[in-house]
């Protein structure tokens, strides 16, 4: 071999040397009492202000207990999912590989749930789904995710008594227009269920994508002899579809899935969205003392009302620290840990939560209307979703067995099928 | 002499690749695998841009044909799963490959911003499909694969995936700079520098072109089976424009015409974004300002930078202006 040839291939190794030892740190040292989370949320794209009350919620009870579960200290890693799934993905083989965390939380679409779990199923790590409510991870898929535990809920668990509520306001024939994706799917789905059960008929269903700001060409195409509208708005598109609704001059009676209506838009929308119902698990008008100090709080700190997205991580964190009480700070383990979470009975701002054993929640869900009115002592007319009946301690199979719910295919476009379109 | 010594620099860089990665950290062998496949992807749009001067907006198509394709298999039929992976690349590269002989029909007798636009289209129009058509490909929720292939191997370990992908990669840069450099790859050169003249020589340059787009398509695809593979899920995230957009600015990166260049400017891009992104939320910038600079002060890219640092040393120890060829292959 002559000297130039030598040369350039010594050239050529240190280059490649060089660029890949400036990526090779050695592991994190394992600190005895340190307990590692991952957290994933949009932090940039449509939905960063979403993943903002997501990260909030969970930063605030950290900073409450001062970053310290019983002895533990928390390292809080939060990474940019960009409401994209594969993103997610990526993210999570970081948190898992290169930060070695014990646990990783949220994530933001259903559809982002449906990728991260077998992730945690593949890489043997515990993933808490504090947002994502894709319904099958805690129902017919739950067997293959024996390291999730979901503290937040599935999409069809508060629009099942949803359904039931509008057949007792006299409702009978129902148009949907929701988001076009796994989470809109379910949460029609569940409503169809039960309204159709109790007697009414969903006579259309839109499918906008997800993320359309322009309902130009849907709103126009809806029933115009139906009772009443039903919604599901993410995001964005929460805030548009009801201006575009009172501009097209259509005054019938508008309910949505708890998202359409969220904390963390209502500031935002105008006074056509008043007497609109929605159904959640949470409100931030809840008029418990709990949750009365916890949108106080979060109010103060943040300038802003709590979100369903907002506490439903701050509970999430709340049940962890539950666990590491019991262990006294110290990580009891993958399989354990994911044992002892899905047992933690609690009291938060939502009101009791316990797991049910496909490690789903089990809490009161809510009916609620915005109105303008003072809450919490606050003196300024504002938009709350107030709340007007309670059906406490509802389950993911609502009334039905469960061995006969998980028989049916999980909620679709197809599912229910639309026996009464017209 | 030159093409031997870039030769052996592109096996050693090789090799050091092949060495450092089994060692590195796990995360680290993840994103060494992402950026051999994207690599894949980059070189074969390079056929395209780099050489044929066809500036194509769709190349994410075909890698979410193959990737599909694959994943589809995979859930419906457990088909792919042992020895038969081996049929899921050939099938893979095939479906990519079919599918841009069918774009190519549309795409290829436009030129410039035309083609630009139409590639843009029928890629969205892939899209489309991933994203509307649910039975088949669970819409938004994409699909999520079952463990990867084993045949005597388990791929599921990620150092033995990275060792395959590895092999796929440095057949992929073997066989397309073999292409580059046959008649064939000269001739689309050639159409890229003046087409009129090519066509008065006596060359069917539209049936070159096509070839071109088809080969580039195949290659797509070949990517897109590796990728269902690493990354365990198919979503229509992965076909959108900004996957396509990716590609192109790889290879610009890197430096069009060159073929390695695609696979550095694939390094490069997957490293920065997924780092970056971990360490400050406004990475997109610090992207987008690379890219700005590449395309302002180094049209050639990256692989221009050493002809330019040996421009600058001859002007200086000889005072005279040395004119620099805009591309080199």
């Amino acid at each position: 071999m002559s000297s130039q040839v030598v040369r350039s291939i010594a050239w050529g190794l240190i280059a490649g040397a060089l660029g890949l030892g400036t990526f090779m740190s050695p592991p994190p040292v394992m600190a005895a009492q340190e307990l590692r989370i991952g957290f994933l949320a949009p932090t940039t794209g449509i939905f960063a202000q979403v993943g903002k009350d997501m990260t909030n919620g969970f930063q605030m009870y950290l900073d409450e207990v001062g970053g310290d579960f019983a002895g533990a200290k928390v390292k809080f890693i939060v990474e940019d999912e960009e409401g994209k799934p594969p993103v997610g993905v990526r993210k999570v083989e970081k948190l898992i590989r290169q930060d070695k965390v014990h646990m990783f939380i949220g994530g933001l679409l259903a559809s982002t749930g449906y990728a991260l779990a077998p992730v945690s199923t593949r890489l043997k790590t515990v993933y808490v789904a504090s947002i994502p409510a894709a319904d099958d991870l805690t129902q017919r898929d739950s067997a293959k995710f024996p390291y999730m535990v979901r503290t937040g809920w599935t999409s069809s668990q508060p629009n099942h008594p949803f359904g039931e509520w509008a057949c007792e306001q006299g409702y009978k024939r129902i148009v949907t227009i929701a988001a076009d994706y796994a989470f809109g799917h379910e949460v029609v789905g569940g409503f169809q269920k039960t309204f159709e059960g109790c007697g009414g008929r969903i006579i259309q269903k839109i499918w906008p994508p997800l993320g359309t700001i322009d309902f130009g060409p849907y709103i126009p195409t809806m029933k115009k002899d139906a009772d009443a509208i039903f919604t599901l708005m993410v995001g964005p598109m929460s805030l548009q579809f009801p201006k575009q609704l009172a501009a097209a001059g259509i005054k019938k009676p508008v309910l949505g899935g708890g998202t359409s209506y969220d904390e963390f838009v209502l500031p935002s929308m105008g006074d056509e969205v008043i007497g609109h119902v929605s159904a959640l698990q949470y409100s931030a008008a809840l008029d418990t003392p709990k949750n009365a100090a916890f949108v106080k709080k979060y109010r103060e700190k943040y300038g802003k009302v709590p979100s369903y997205y907002s506490e439903s991580n701050y509970s999430t964190a709340q049940m962890i620290h539950e666990v590491l009480k019991k262990t006294k700070g110290k990580w009891p383990g993958t399989e354990q840990f994911v044992k002892m979470l899905a047992g933690v009975q609690l009291e938060t701002p939502r009101g009791p939560v316990r797991l049910d054993e496909m490690r789903n929640p089990v809490h009161n869900v809510y009916i609620r209307v915005v109105r303008k009115k003072k809450e919490h002592g606050y003196d300024k007319d504002e938009l709350w979703n107030t709340v007007v009946k309670t059906y406490p301690n509802v389950g993911q199979f609502w009334k039905y067995p469960k061995a006969e719910f998980l028989k049916q295919p999980v909620y679709s476009r197809e599912f229910p099928p639309c026996k009464y379109c017209e | 002499m030159e093409s031997r010594r870039k030769l052996l620099i592109v096996i050693a860089a090789l090799l050091a690749v092949l060495i450092v990665t089994p060692f590195a950290n796990s995360y680290v062998i993840v994103l060494v695998t992402h950026a051999l496949i994207f690599a894949i992807l980059a070189m074969s749009l390079d056929i395209l841009l780099g050489f044929a001067g066809l500036p194509s907006l769709g190349q994410a198509a075909y890698l979410g044909m193959g990737a599909y394709l694959t994943a589809i298999l995979a859930t419906r039929f457990q088909f792919g799963l042992d020895w038969t992976f081996g049929l899921v690349v050939v099938l893979g590269i095939l479906i990519g490959a079919a599918t841009a002989a069918l774009f190519g029909l549309f795409a290829v007798h436009a030129g410039g911003v035309y083609f630009l636009m139409i590639t843009l289209a029928l890629g969205m129009c892939v899209w489309g499909l991933a994203y509307r058509w649910n039975s088949l490909t669970g819409g938004d929720n994409g699909i999520v694969l079952p463990t990867r292939p084993e045949f005597g191997i388990q791929l599921a370990d990620d150092v033995t995936y990275f060792f395959v992908v590895f092999g796929f990669f440095v057949a992929a840069l073997a066989l397309l700079t073999v292409l580059v450099r046959s008649p064939f790859g000269r001739s689309l050169v050639g159409i890229r520098e003046n087409e009129p003249r090519m066509r008065i020589l006596g060359y069917h340059t539209w049936l070159h072109k096509y070839l071109a787009f088809i080969i580039a398509g195949g290659f797509g695809g070949l990517a897109g089976v590796l990728w269902a593979h690493a990354h365990g899920l198919v979503s229509p995230e992965d076909v959108v424009l900004a996957t396509s957009v990716d590609a192109l600015l790889m290879v610009v990166l890197g430096g069009p015409g060159t073929l390695v260049g695609g696979a550095v400017g694939a390094g490069i891009v997957v490293f920065l974004r997924e780092y970056l992104s971990t360490l400050v939320p406004w990475w997109q910038y610090v992207l987008g300002g690379v890219y700005v600079l590449t395309i302002l002060y180094l049209p050639g890219g990256l692989m221009s930078v050493p002809e330019r640092i040996r421009g600058w040393r001859a002007r200086w120890e000889n005072g005279v202006r040395v004119k620099f060829p805009r591309h080199t292959s």
